[in-house]
């Protein structure tokens, strides 16, 4: 290590750093500080330090209530200094011991004069439910069920009170089970034990906070047997300072509670982008070749597959995955292909960077192809090297430290916070897939001679369909959000969509794309209304994911075969451009449309329906359920 | 190889707030501003974490000074507490 670097002069480097007012290199200091030597010495000085200068930074500012029934004080420095390292200036209020349920009643209490953005409620079951931990033996099994519910009614009435006065997210330790039941082997026999009494309260808890918006349950008993409960706790502790948790864990549930606090603050990552050569497998693709390379079932080869697992659970919550990889393309992809071993494959990643350039330039490229920031990247990368670099010249890249052993992957990359989500959609269920598939439309493209050749291939299925109060919200937020290939970029609320399509003369069309190589879901508006003989076009829209492969001439020529089976001579539609939507220019124009006038704000163009070559295209395969209106 | 001692006045300065060269084997809560108990807590749990060890509610209580804490962790090295 270079003596400039030593621990004693990094905090030395650090002082004369503020000192100096160079705040923004004493910040990303204190971070290398804090990520090489994370415990309660560092964070100690660590917070001081920041508190010195943290109004001087962009950091997000977050105030946190802490609502508990033991020793959390030094947890906190821990805390701040772990959220400091994800950019987040936390304030931390910590409530008296135990005097939670009067906290949240009193409107007037310290908790809500705090204003905090987020309160955890970490009791405990010796605390919440003293009977069933401490005096089970005595109880009658109809006592102990009335010992239960009484718990759960407990934090019921804390939640409900607490959404009275407050908005903040909530986030309520689960209860811990007993690691030694006071009926032995006994207790496990039965629901009605003290383990299964705790394990109904905690499932009452969970599906009472599910009905609750923003109230999460923190699952205390997983933390505490991930690090194993003998260890975990320390009763020595408890009974000196009401402290019940062994100094080498206090970081643990400072990490814990990051889990929510980042996903709170908006701090998460969208997509990873990983290396390939000692990170997704042993070994070096373009030195040791298909078969020299470990990853496999076995070891050493399963501590890959093991990150490989870990990868396809972020991405079934919706985080990209990329590669990012200093390769000869066509060897990366044999292995990413063909090895037997691998349980990723390019379908499961949205870009591939795999080219001689530095990894600062491709991130870039990647975060760009992907349309989004480059903060809301993380990166993977067995090679410190990479990883100082990618620091150094993106500092707001997320830059994930793996260990030493390829065995510790996993979990590395399954502790990092800026991969939780609070909730997730069905969207983001199959983001990556919708990017990869995107990838591999874009692939096959370039194989066709002609663009037709290339819609035969893709097998397109079109379904358009009048608005429903199933599609009604997505509909409107196709308006709300929709911008390139938007002819009149008219914005509707749900409730606007609803009471169009509830008048005879107007036409609300939804349509829903899938080709060979996925599904786009609903991509496509369109609204007509009739006056007279003449039907015009209100909105005409489609998501840039679909466009350019005749979906849209598809849609026009429906609006235009309904519209004179109605009885309309003429379609007309507006072009109203803005700043984005010129990939719409001339979509009249090519679809025999005549140019009406000018005005202003937009053109307007007028199709003769009686004599109108409009039709749509034979590849794609049209189904059409108009609800019997149009 | 930095000395027990010097890694607990290190541990120290980290928790005190105060720079290293003005820790001393004789500094305690007497001579040291921010030594109070919440922070003496916060020194065990910085030493117990560093070191690996335990310390008994004995030890906590005897740990008067920066260079008893030292010779307490040596102690602690050797025999865990029970």
């Amino acid at each position: 290590m270079p003596a400039e670097h030593s621990p004693a002069n990094l905090r030395a480097e650090i002082d004369r750093l503020i000192a100096e007012g160079a705040y923004d290199p004493a910040a990303r200091r204190l971070a290398e500080l804090w990520r090489r030597d994370p415990g309660s010495a560092v964070a100690s000085f660590v917070t001081t330090r920041v508190d010195q200068f943290r109004h001087q930074l962009q950091l997000a500012k977050f105030k946190l209530a802490i609502l508990r029934s033991f020793t959390v004080e030094p947890i906190v420095p821990l805390l701040r200094a772990d959220a400091f390292a994800y950019g987040i200036d936390l304030e931390v209020h910590v409530g008296d011991f135990s005097t939670y349920v009067q906290d949240i009643v009193d409107a007037n209490s310290s908790l809500y004069r705090f204003a905090p953005d987020a309160v955890i409620l970490a009791v405990r079951t010796e605390e919440a439910a003293p009977d069933l931990a401490r005096d089970f033996a005595d109880l009658a099994p109809d006592a102990a069920q009335q010992a239960s519910d009484r718990v759960t009614r407990s934090f019921e009435q804390s939640i409900s009170g607490f959404r009275q006065h407050s908005q903040a997210a909530l986030i309520v330790h689960s209860l811990g089970r007993p690691g030694h039941p006071s009926l032995g082997v006994v207790d496990s026999q039965s629901e009605g034990g003290q383990s299964g009494l705790v394990r109904k309260i905690n499932a009452d808890l969970r599906r009472f906070a599910a009905g609750e918006r923003g109230v999460y349950v923190l699952d205390y008993d997983a933390l505490v047997s991930r690090y194993g409960s003998q260890r975990w706790h320390d009763e020595r502790k408890w009974l000196m300072a009401r402290l019940p948790i062994a100094a080498d864990h206090l970081l643990h549930m400072a990490r814990e509670w990051m889990r929510f606090l980042v996903p709170l603050t908006g701090r998460t990552a969208k997509a990873l982008v990983v290396d390939l050569d000692n990170t997704l497998w042993g070994g070096v693709i373009g030195e040791d070749g298909m078969t020299g390379i470990k990853v496999g079932p076995e070891y050493p080869g399963a501590a890959y597959q093991a990150l490989h697992r870990a990868l396809l659970d972020l991405s079934r919550r919706g985080i990209l995955l990329a590669i990012c990889s200093k390769n000869n393309l066509d060897d990366a992809m044999e292995a990413l292909e063909k090895h037997p071993g691998m349980l990723v494959r390019p379908r499961h990643f949205a870009a591939l960077r795999i080219n001689w350039t530095d990894k600062a330039q491709n991130l870039r490229e990647i975060a760009r192809e992907l349309n989004i920031s480059v903060d809301a990247l993380a990166f993977l990368d067995d090679n410190s090297f990479e990883r100082a670099q990618v620091r150094s010249i993106l500092p707001e890249v997320t830059v994930i430290d793996l260990p030493q052993n390829p065995l510790e992957y996993a979990v590395a990359v399954r502790d990092c916070p800026v991969f939780e989500r609070l909730a997730l959609s069905a969207e983001d269920q199959r983001r990556t897939s919708m990017y990869a598939e995107q990838r591999q439309r874009a692939g096959a493209e370039q194989n066709f001679q002609s663009k037709e050749d290339f819609f035969r291939y893709l097998e397109q299925e079109a379904e358009l369909e009048a608005v429903t109060e199933l599609t009604r919200a997505r509909v409107a937020q196709l308006t709300q959000k929709t911008n390139q290939f938007n002819l009149t970029t008219r914005r509707y609320t749900e409730q606007q969509i609803a009471e169009m399509a509830a008048r005879r003369d107007w036409h609300v069309f939804s349509i829903r794309v899938k080709d060979r190589f996925g599904d786009h879901g609903l991509v496509g508006v369109a609204i007509a209304h009739d006056e007279g003989e003449q039907c015009e076009v209100e909105t005409f829209l489609l998501s840039c994911r679909v466009i350019g492969r005749t979906v849209e001439t598809a849609l026009l020529a429906h609006i235009a075969k309904s519209a004179a089976e109605r009885g309309c001579k003429r379609l007309v539609g507006w072009f109203l451009p803005t700043k984005k939507n010129a990939p719409a220019r001339d979509f009249y124009e090519q679809h025999g449309f005549q140019r009406q006038e000018n005005n202003g704000s937009g053109s307007l163009w007028a199709l003769d329906l009686n004599n109108s070559p409009l039709r749509s295209p034979d590849w794609i395969k049209l189904g059409v359920h108009d609800g019997g209106k149009n | 190889m930095t000395s027990t001692f010097e890694q607990v006045q290190a541990i120290a300065s980290d928790i005190f707030g105060v720079p290293a060269g003005k820790i001393s084997a004789d500094s305690s809560p007497e001579t040291v501003e921010n030594w109070d108990s919440m922070q003496h807590l916060n020194l065990v749990l910085a030493i117990e974490e560093k070191f690996g060890v335990q310390l008994a509610p004995e030890d906590i209580e005897q740990m008067k000074t920066i260079g008893a804490a030292a010779t307490l962790v040596e102690k602690r090295l050797q025999s865990p507490a029970r």
